[in-house]
């Protein structure tokens, strides 16, 4: 499922929190504007759940625009004419980086072998990219959503390697109701005769139908009542009236199986439980001693945290709960609540306000 | 652009490279001095998300929050100064507050509009109704002042706290009040330590 990306074989096995390492690690990668010549200028951007390197050039698979076309590009609020920006794909994930459908040493797919990986594993592999790529300090790691967790993850981890931090609609943990919805993707995924225990590489019939359900499923989450209810009410699909069957009757339920099934071109199945497993995984207090502020302690960086009001996969409440440890921290934080329709997925859609702010704490 | 009397005084008060948290922050006006001006590491409070963006948009640390509850989540002395403009009189314990400020900053500064300035005090008297003046702008009904003050009870509220009056400030308009401040003061203008 490889793209035109750059990529990058890791000179050194890649330690894992879960014990071991993985050894020949890749990260593909994109890159958008010129490194400077004192590489200071770089912009490390962290995608999402099933987001990948393609921020602002077309998806290989799909011929989509990239996901974060209206935020980055020249004359955009990161802009690539004065900015390096660094995209990768995640390990774990199937654009081109190691994950489960990669090749493993004897030749075939690791499949369910692939080793079980962290948030912080995810990042140690972008740190090893920014080492090779020598680029010692960031000017800023941004992120949405899961990509918010890897920027706190090198903020608490590595915090020398990043200058400005901005973390948008995002979490220091998966609550008991993420993981939750998580676990309903993960079993849809399991449940499916196809994905037989993971081996289905070589296999004619793929998990789509499960994966599907999953991405259904999730994609609610990313979405609010008021933007459902907006965009579809109890509206009819090509049909005057009810078919009294269990056809896609209603507008919504065309609209989710119609982005179930688009998930399933792109996106590899185990890949979505190893993703989805990390970020339930994710507590970085956990991490630090069992107290957020520690996570930070003697941080030069600076902080920017955004949520919407209409994000309830996220609240801001988890956001205020960062900046409460920030602050305790005597870090340097801004935090806005921006308000905005969509749900969750608002930090990828147009929100002028979120320009501005990412605009004006980057520069 | 020119500070607002009370905060042009508490911005020429404050010393450079210091640090210090405005409370109630409102568009950055005064960080933005004192980050430029004066080299300050210059950290704000605001409740208004509108205003909270305008703020991180010029590159201002502010945080949305509310002063009667998140000042908790902020170390002991921390900052050199904590500063509450015209926002000591919307508190819902004023008196927590000013304990807030100097628990987390060494010196603090507030400001707020003196109730017993004299256009207040006649307004009540000869008008019998709450007094609306350009100091106090807004009807008892919609004013977010829910607890108005006079000179005279900041200085027992402070000697009650233990709080040490360093330097203070009256104005009336943009002038400065020397004598009769009580009377003749607008704003006033506090610089405290404990």
């Amino acid at each position: 499922m490889a793209g035109a990306s750059k990529t990058l074989q890791l000179p050194n096995p890649l330690p894992l929190d879960g014990g071991g390492s993985l050894a020949d690690a890749v990260i593909a990668y994109e890159t958008y504007g010129e490194l400077d010549e004192d590489r200071s200028n770089a912009i490390l951007l962290c995608h999402a759940l099933t987001g990948d390197q393609y921020v602002a050039s077309p998806h290989p698979v799909t011929g989509k625009p990239g996901w974060w076309e209206r935020m980055v590009g020249p004359g955009k609020p990161i802009d690539t004419a004065r900015y390096h920006v660094i995209c990768a794909n995640v390990i774990g994930s199937c654009m081109g980086s190691s994950g489960p459908a990669s090749v493993a040493s004897d030749g075939k797919p690791y499949a369910m072998r692939f080793p079980v990986i962290t948030i912080r594993d995810m990042v140690r592999g972008l740190v090893a990219l920014l080492d090779e790529l020598e680029i010692e300090t960031l000017h800023a790691v941004v992120g949405g959503s899961m990509g918010g967790m890897q920027a706190l993850s090198l903020a608490a981890n590595w915090p020398e390697r990043a200058a400005r931090v901005l973390v948008i609609a995002s979490t220091s943990r998966h609550s008991a109701q993420n993981i939750a919805f998580h676990e309903l993707g993960r079993q849809a995924v399991m449940a499916d005769p196809n994905w037989r225990q993971g081996d289905y590489y070589d296999a004619a019939d793929q998990p789509d139908a499960g994966l599907a359900v999953a991405r259904m499923a999730a994609h609610i989450t990313y979405l609010s009542e008021e933007a459902l209810t907006e965009k579809f009410g109890r509206n009819l699909q090509d049909r005057e009236a009810k078919s009294f069957g269990f056809d896609a009757d209603f507008q919504v339920e065309s609209y989710l199986r119609y982005q179930g099934s688009g998930f399933t071109q792109r996106f590899d199945a185990n890949s979505y439980l190893y993703i989805t497993r990390a970020m339930d995984y994710f507590d970085l207090a956990e991490e630090h001693g069992g107290k957020l502020a520690d996570a930070f302690a003697g941080t030069a960086a600076r902080f920017c945290l955004v949520s919407f009001d209409s994000d309830w996969l996220y609240p801001t409440s988890e956001s205020r709960h960062v900046v409460r440890a920030l602050n305790a921290a005597g870090a340097a934080v801004s935090f806005v609540e921006l308000s905005a329709p969509h749900g969750h997925d608002s930090f990828l859609l147009d929100v002028p306000a979120l320009d501005r702010v990412v605009k004006g704490f980057i520069q | 652009m020119s500070l607002r009397p009370d905060l042009a005084a508490i911005a020429e008060a404050i010393a450079p490279a210091s640090r210090v948290l405005d409370i109630g922050c409102g568009d950055g006006a005064l960080l933005a001095n004192l980050r430029d001006a004066k080299q300050v590491d210059a950290r704000g409070m605001e409740i208004d998300g509108a205003c909270v963006e305008r703020c991180v948009a010029q590159g201002l640390s502010v945080v949305q929050g509310d002063a009667n509850r998140d000042l908790a989540d902020y170390p002991d002395k921390g900052f050199d100064y904590t500063v509450l403009s015209q926002t000591l009189q919307t508190a819902t314990r004023p008196d927590e507050m000013l304990d807030q400020l100097l628990r987390v900053g060494r010196q603090a500064f507030v400001s707020f509009p003196n109730f017993a300035h004299w256009r207040t005090r006649s307004a009540l008297m000869f008008g019998g109704k709450m007094p609306v003046t350009r100091a106090i702008p807004v009807s008892w009904y919609e004013t977010p002042n829910i607890h108005h003050v006079t000179v005279k009870d900041f200085r027992e509220l402070a000697r009650e706290k233990g709080a040490k009056i360093e330097r203070e400030w009256f104005f009336s308009g943009g002038t400065p009040v020397t004598a009769g401040t009580n009377w003749r003061a607008e704003f006033a203008v506090f610089q405290l330590s404990r």
